[in-house]
C-alpha cells in the first residue's frame, strides 16, 4: 500500500514488517468508515437547512428515527464493529511462542540507546540495533533515566521505556535493510536526536554478526 | 412601587462599589461572571500567541528561531494555559454567569466563595505567566511525567511553577464546582422542577460534580510530586519504591474526565442555543440529559487510553479499550438528538448557528478519529504524534471554542443589551473554520508519517517540510480569525445600537429581564411550572419587572432569594446573601503567600499565610448576628424561616459536596498506596510498621474508640456530648502521633512516604472538625447562632464524621498489610 505521499523513513503508513502492516491496513479501514460516516452527519445537517413543507410535530417518530434509530443502533452497530475489528487485528500482532524468536534488549537514556544481545553476550551496540530479517524478535525495554519510547515506526507500534519496568515489544522486518527508529517520548532538550536505526540482515550476515564480524 | 423605582432601589442594594474599588469587593455573579470571562479570553490570547510561536518554529525546516529548552516551555505552556487557565475557567465564568439567570434567582448559592475562587484564578494563573515571561516557565510537556519533572532531572524551579500555580488554580475550579452544585440544587426559581430546567444546568451540574471527583488525582500528583521536589519523599523514584506509572495514572484520571469537563459545558450551550436557532424545543431532552450523565460516567473508566504505550497487561488494555469506544455511544446520541432538533424545527442561519455548524464540521472529525485511538493497535503507531496533537484539537477546538464562540454571539445581547452592527464576525467564522481545518487536518498526515509531537524542529529530508509549512499557514489564517472576533465585540462594545430584550425570542428565563442584565437579575422571582417559561408566559418579563412575583419588595438594603427543595423545587427558605467584601481577595492573597512559601521553599512563609487562612476563614463563618426564628413574607401570602435555621443550611450542602472531593482525593491517595504496593519496583521496603503488639492495640484501640466517640458525641444530647466529640477527635489524632513515631523516615522509601501522607491528610482533617467544634461552641457561647443552631451543628457534625472516617480507616490501612508480611 504504497501511495504518494505516506512514504518516508519513519512513516507508519509505508509499512516494512507484519506489525505495521496489520496496522496500516487497521487504518485505511478505519479512514474509509470514518469518511462515510462524516460524509453521512454532513447530508443529514445539511438536509434540515433545506426547503421544506412544515415540519411533522410526532415527536415520538422524531425520537424513535434520531435518538434511536442514528443515535444508539446505529452508532452502537458502527462501535461493536470496529472494537471487534481493532481486537482482531491485537490478537493477529500477540507475539507467539516460537523458536524463531531473537531476543534484544533495548535500554534508553537521556539521549542514546544501547542494545544487547542474547545470541552474542557482552557484546552490545550504540544506537543501532541489529536484528535478522524475516524472523520475529522481542525487544526487551527499558529505561535507565527518565520515560522514553521506542519506536520503529515502519516495522511496529511503540512500547515506553518505563524506569523500573521491563516491557517486551514484537518487531519484524520483513526485507533486509535499514530502519529509522526514534524514541517517542518527550524526555528534555536532547529528545530530538534522540534516534536509532535498525539494521535487518539476511541470513548469512545475521550469522556474520553473531560471529562477531562486521560493525 | 413602580418598575423603575424598584429597579432603582434594588440596584442600589446589589451594585458593586463605584470606580476602581468595584472589581476587588463585588461578590455578584454577574460581575464576576465576566471577570471569569474576560481573564480566559486573556489566557486564551496569551496561549494562541504561544502556539503560533510554536507553528513559526515548525513551519520549515529553517525556521527554528528558539532553541530546545524554550521551545520545551512554549509547548507545555500553552497546553497549560489552554486546559487550566482557560477552558475550565471560560465555562466557569459562562456557569457563573447565566446560571441564575436561567434558573431564575439573583445569584449563586456563596457569592463570597465566587470571589475567592475568581481571585485564586488569577492569582495562579499570574504565577504561571510571571514564570514565562521570567523564562522559568515549566519544560515537561504539560503531562509533567516523573521523572523528568522529578528533582533529579528539573531541579530547577520551572517545575515547581507548574506544581504551585496549576494547584492555585484548580482551588477556583473546586469551589466553582461546588458553588454550582449546590446553586443548580437548591437555587432555583419556585416551582421550577429538576426535570424543568434548563438543560444547560443540567450539563453544568454534572460538569460540576465531575470536577469535584476529576480534579482531586490531580492535585494529589502535584501534591506529591512537590514533597517529592522540596522534601525528598521518593513516590516517583524507582530506586526507591516510587513509580512514573503512578503519576500517569493519577493524571490521566484527571486528564481524561477533563476533556469531558471542557466538552460537557459546551454540549450544553449547543443544547441551548441549537433548539432556539431551530425555533423548537429540543428533541428528546431527557435522552440528551441521559447522555451527559454516562458520558460523565464512562469517562471515569478511560483514563488508560492514554496508557496504551506502557505495556500493561492485555485484558486491562481490552477493557479500557472497550469503554474508551462505548464513550462515543452518548456522544452520537447527543449530535444526532441536535441533528433531528434541527429537522424538528426550521433553522435559521444566524450567527450562532454558524459556529455550531462548524462545531458541527469539526467535532465530529474529532470524535472519529477518538474511536480510532481507542483501537489500541492503532494508538501503538500514533501515540505521541502530530497526529494525536491534531485529534485532541479537534476534539477541544471544536467541542469546546466553537460552541463557546456561538454562545459568546447568542448571549452578547445580554452582556451589552445591543446588537451587533458590523458584520465581522460571519467572516471570521468562515476564516476561523477554514484556517482551522487546513492547520490540523495537515498535521493528522504528517503524525501518520511519524512526526513526534513535541520536536523542536524538523529535518530537511523528512519529507513533512511542505505538510508543516501548509499547518503552519492554516495556524496563522485561524489565528487572524479569532483576532476578528475579538474586533468584532470590540467594535460592538464601541458602537451603541440597543437590541430588543430576547432578540432570539429564546424561551430561557435569562432573557426574562432587562438587557444588559442587572445586578439583581429579577425584579421579583418568578413562579416556574414549565420548562419553557417564556413561551408558557409571554408577559413574564412584564409581571416580574412589575414586582408580582416573589420577593418584590426591596427591604432592609438586604439582598435576598428564595431556597427550594432539590426536586420539586418547592420554596423552602429565605436567602439573605452577603454584601460586597474584600475578604475574598484578601483571603486568595493569603492563601497565594502560602504557596509563594512552598515555591520558594520558604518555610516561614507557608506556616504563615496558613496561620492566615485559618485566622480570615474564622473570621469568614463566624456568624455576623444571630438569626431571628421567625418566619418572614416573601411574596403574596407566603412566609418563610432563615435558610440558615434549616435542619441542612447552604453551608451543609456546600460542605457536603466539598467532603466529595475530599473524598476522592483520599481514595486517589488509598489507590496510590495499593498501586505503589502491587506495581512499583524494588518493593517490599527495607522497613516496615512494625508496632509491638501493645502498641498496635493500643493505636488502632485508641484511633478507633476515638473515631466512634468523636461521631458520637454530637449526636449525643447531653451536655458532655460535644466534650466526649472533641476527646475522640484528640485521640485519633494521638493515635496519629503514635503511628508517626514507629515509621520508618519518610525520604528513605515510597512506603514510608506514603505513611506520611495520610498521617498528614488525617491530621489535617482531625484539626479541622477540631475548628469548627470550637466556633460551634465560641458562636453558641457569644449567643451568634439563634435559630442557625441546629444548622451549624449538622455542619460540623458532617465534617467531624468525615474526619473520623479518613482518620479510622487511614489506621487501619496503615497499621494492618504490614502485618500480613
Amino acid at each position: 500500500m504504497a501511495l504518494a505521499g505516506c512514504t518516508g523513513a519513519l512513516s507508519t503508513l509505508d509499512p516494512a514488517g507484519p506489525a505495521a502492516a496489520a496496522i496500516a491496513e487497521l487504518w485505511w479501514v478505519m479512514l474509509g468508515g470514518a469518511v462515510l460516516i462524516f460524509a453521512l452527519v454532513m447530508v443529514l445537517l445539511a438536509g434540515a437547512f433545506r426547503q421544506r413543507p412544515p415540519p411533522e410535530a410526532d415527536e415520538a417518530r422524531l425520537l424513535r428515527v434520531w435518538v434511536g434509530g442514528l443515535g444508539l443502533a446505529f452508532t452502537l452497530t458502527v462501535l461493536l464493529a470496529l472494537f471487534a475489528y481493532g481486537l482482531w487485528v491485537g490478537a493477529q500482532l500477540k507475539p507467539a511462542a516460537s523458536a524463531q524468536v531473537v531476543q534484544v534488549q533495548a535500554e534508553a537514556r537521556r539521549w542514546s540507546w544501547r542494545f544487547r544481545y542474547a545470541d552474542r553476550p557482552g557484546y552490545s551496540s550504540e544506537n543501532l540495533l541489529h536484528i535478522p530479517a524475516g524472523r520475529p524478535v522481542d525487544v526487551a525495554i527499558r529505561s535507565a533515566d527518565v520515560v522514553h519510547s521506542f519506536w520503529v515506526p515502519r516495522l511496529a507500534g511503540k512500547l515506553d521505556a518505563t524506569p523500573g519496568h521491563v516491557k517486551v515489544l514484537r518487531i519484524e522486518a520483513a526485507q533486509p535493510g535499514r530502519y529509522a527508529g526514534q524514541s517517542a517520548e518527550f524526555s528534555g532538550p536532547g529528545y530530538l536526536d534522540h534516534r536509532f536505526t535498525v539494521l535487518a540482515h539476511d541470513a548469512a550476515g545475521w550469522q556474520a554478526f553473531l560471529a562477531g564480524e562486521g560493525p | 412601587m413602580t418598575a423603575l423605582r424598584r429597579h432603582r432601589r434594588l440596584a442600589a442594594i446589589w451594585a458593586s462599589e463605584p470606580g476602581w474599588r468595584g472589581p476587588f469587593s463585588t461578590v455578584n455573579h454577574s460581575d464576576l461572571g465576566r471577570m471569569f470571562l474576560v481573564t480566559a479570553f486573556c489566557f486564551f490570547a496569551i496561549g494562541g500567541l504561544l502556539a503560533m510561536l510554536i507553528r513559526a518554529q515548525l513551519a520549515s525546516p529553517q525556521a527554528a528561531f528558539v532553541d530546545a529548552d524554550t521551545f520545551s516551555q512554549f509547548f507545555t505552556m500553552h497546553g497549560t494555559i489552554m486546559m487550566f487557565l482557560f477552558a475550565i475557567p471560560a465555562f466557569e465564568g459562562l456557569a457563573i454567569y447565566l446560571l441564575p439567570k436561567m434558573l431564575g434567582t439573583r445569584d449563586l448559592a456563596f457569592p463570597r466563595l465566587t470571589a475567592y475562587g475568581y481571585w485564586c484564578y488569577v492569582f495562579g494563573g499570574g504565577m504561571l505567566i510571571f514564570a514565562l515571561l521570567a523564562g522559568l516557565a515549566p519544560q515537561g510537556g504539560w503531562f509533567m511525567y516523573p521523572p523528568l519533572t522529578g528533582p533529579a532531572f528539573a531541579p530547577e524551579i520551572n517545575t515547581d511553577f507548574w506544581l504551585i500555580g496549576v494547584t492555585f488554580v484548580e482551588i477556583s475550579a473546586l469551589a466553582a464546582a461546588v458553588e454550582i452544585c449546590v446553586s443548580v440544587l437548591k437555587y432555583r426559581a419556585p416551582g421550577m422542577r429538576l426535570t424543568q430546567m434548563p438543560v444547560f444546568a443540567w450539563y453544568a451540574l454534572v460538569t460540576a460534580l465531575m470536577i469535584l471527583t476529576g480534579f482531586p488525582p490531580l492535585i494529589l500528583a502535584s501534591v506529591l510530586l512537590e514533597l517529592e521536589r522540596a522534601l525528598g519523599l521518593p513516590f516517583f523514584t524507582p530506586g526507591a519504591g516510587g513509580d512514573s506509572l503512578l503519576w500517569q495514572h493519577l493524571f490521566w484520571m484527571f486528564g481524561h474526565p477533563e476533556v469531558y469537563i471542557i466538552f460537557l459545558p459546551a454540549a450544553g450551550v449547543v443544547s441551548t442555543v441549537l433548539p432556539v436557532m431551530a425555533r423548537t424545543p429540543l428533541l428528546g431532552y431527557g435522552w440528551v440529559v441521559g447522555a451527559a450523565v454516562a458520558l460523565a460516567f464512562l469517562s471515569f473508566g478511560l483514563w488508560v487510553h492514554h496508557m496504551f504505550t506502557t505495556g500493561l497487561p492485555e485484558l486491562g488494555l481490552a477493557l479500557f479499550s472497550a469503554a474508551s469506544t462505548l464513550v462515543a455511544l452518548p456522544t452520537g446520541v447527543q449530535v444526532f438528538a441536535w441533528i433531528g432538533t434541527l429537522w424538528k424545527g426550521r433553522p435559521g442561519l444566524q450567527l450562532p448557528m454558524l459556529y455550531l455548524l462548524g462545531f458541527f464540521g469539526t467535532f465530529v472529525i474529532g470524535g472519529l478519529t477518538g474511536v480510532m485511538v481507542a483501537i489500541v493497535p492503532f494508538d501503538w503507531q500514533v501515540h505521541d504524534t502530530a497526529f494525536v496533537t491534531a485529534h485532541l484539537h479537534y476534539v477541544l477546538f471544536g467541542g469546546f471554542v466553537f460552541p463557546l464562540l456561538a454562545g459568546l454571539y447568542y448571549w452578547l445581547p445580554l452582556f451589552t443589551g445591543r446588537r451587533r452592527f458590523f458584520r465581522v464576525g460571519e467572516l471570521a467564522c468562515a476564516l476561523i473554520f477554514i484556517g482551522f481545518h487546513v492547520t490540523f487536518l495537515a498535521m493528522h498526515w504528517v503524525g501518520l508519517l511519524g512526526q513526534r509531537r513535541r520536536i523542536p524542529s524538523i529535518d530537511a529530508d523528512s519529507g513533512w517540510t511542505l505538510i508543516n509549512l501548509i499547518s503552519s499557514v492554516g495556524g496563522f489564517v485561524l489565528a487572524i480569525g479569532l483576532a476578528m472576533v475579538l474586533v468584532d465585540v470590540l467594535l460592538h462594545a464601541l458602537i451603541n445600537t440597543r437590541a430588543r430584550r430576547n432578540p432570539w425570542e429564546s424561551d430561557g428565563l435569562e432573557w426574562a429581564m432587562v438587557t444588559p442584565a442587572p445586578p439583581y437579575n429579577f425584579a421579583s422571582l418568578p413562579q416556574v411550572g414549565s420548562r419553557h417559561p417564556l413561551h408558557a408566559n409571554p408577559a413574564l418579563p412584564l409581571q416580574l419587572a412589575r414586582g408580582e412575583g416573589y420577593l418584590g419588595e426591596p427591604r432592609e438594603g438586604r439582598r435576598e432569594t428564595l431556597l427550594v427543595q432539590a426536586g420539586d423545587g418547592r420554596p423552602e427558605a429565605l436567602v439573605v446573601y452577603p454584601g460586597n467584601s474584600r475578604l475574598p481577595i484578601t483571603l486568595a492573597a493569603v492563601t497565594g503567600a502560602a504557596f509563594v512559601g512552598v515555591l520558594l521553599k520558604q518555610w516561614w512563609l507557608l506556616a504563615l499565610g496558613l496561620s492566615g487562612v485559618v485566622a480570615l476563614a474564622w473570621h469568614w463563618a463566624w456568624p455576623a448576628r444571630a438569626v431571628a426564628q421567625d418566619a418572614q413574607p416573601v411574596g403574596g401570602d407566603t412566609a418563610l424561616p432563615r435558610s440558615e435555621s434549616l435542619a441542612r443550611p447552604p453551608g451543609w450542602w456546600g460542605s457536603a459536596f466539598l467532603l466529595v472531593a475530599d473524598a476522592t482525593f483520599f481514595a486517589a491517595l488509598l489507590f496510590g498506596y495499593a498501586f505503589l504496593w502491587t506495581v512499583a519496583p524494588n518493593w517490599p521496603p527495607p522497613q516496615w510498621l512494625a508496632p509491638s503488639l501493645p502498641a498496635l492495640g493500643l493505636g488502632l484501640g485508641l484511633g478507633l474508640a476515638g473515631a466512634a466517640g468523636a461521631a458520637a458525641g454530637l449526636r449525643w444530647a447531653w451536655r458532655g456530648g460535644r466534650l466526649l466529640s472533641a476527646a475522640g477527635l484528640l485521640a485519633l489524632a494521638l493515635a496519629w502521633l503514635l503511628l508517626l513515631r514507629q515509621a520508618p523516615a519518610g525520604s528513605s522509601h515510597a512506603y514510608a512516604g506514603a505513611l506520611l501522607v495520610l498521617a498528614g491528610f488525617a491530621l489535617l482533617h482531625l484539626g479541622l472538625a477540631a475548628l469548627m467544634q470550637l466556633r460551634l461552641a465560641l458562636a453558641q457561647r457569644r449567643g451568634r447562632l439563634g435559630a442557625a443552631r441546629a444548622g451549624a451543628l449538622a455542619i460540623a457534625t458532617l465534617w467531624t464524621d468525615f474526619a473520623a472516617g479518613v482518620g479510622a480507616l487511614g489506621l487501619a490501612v496503615a497499621y494492618l498489610p504490614p502485618l500480613w508480611q
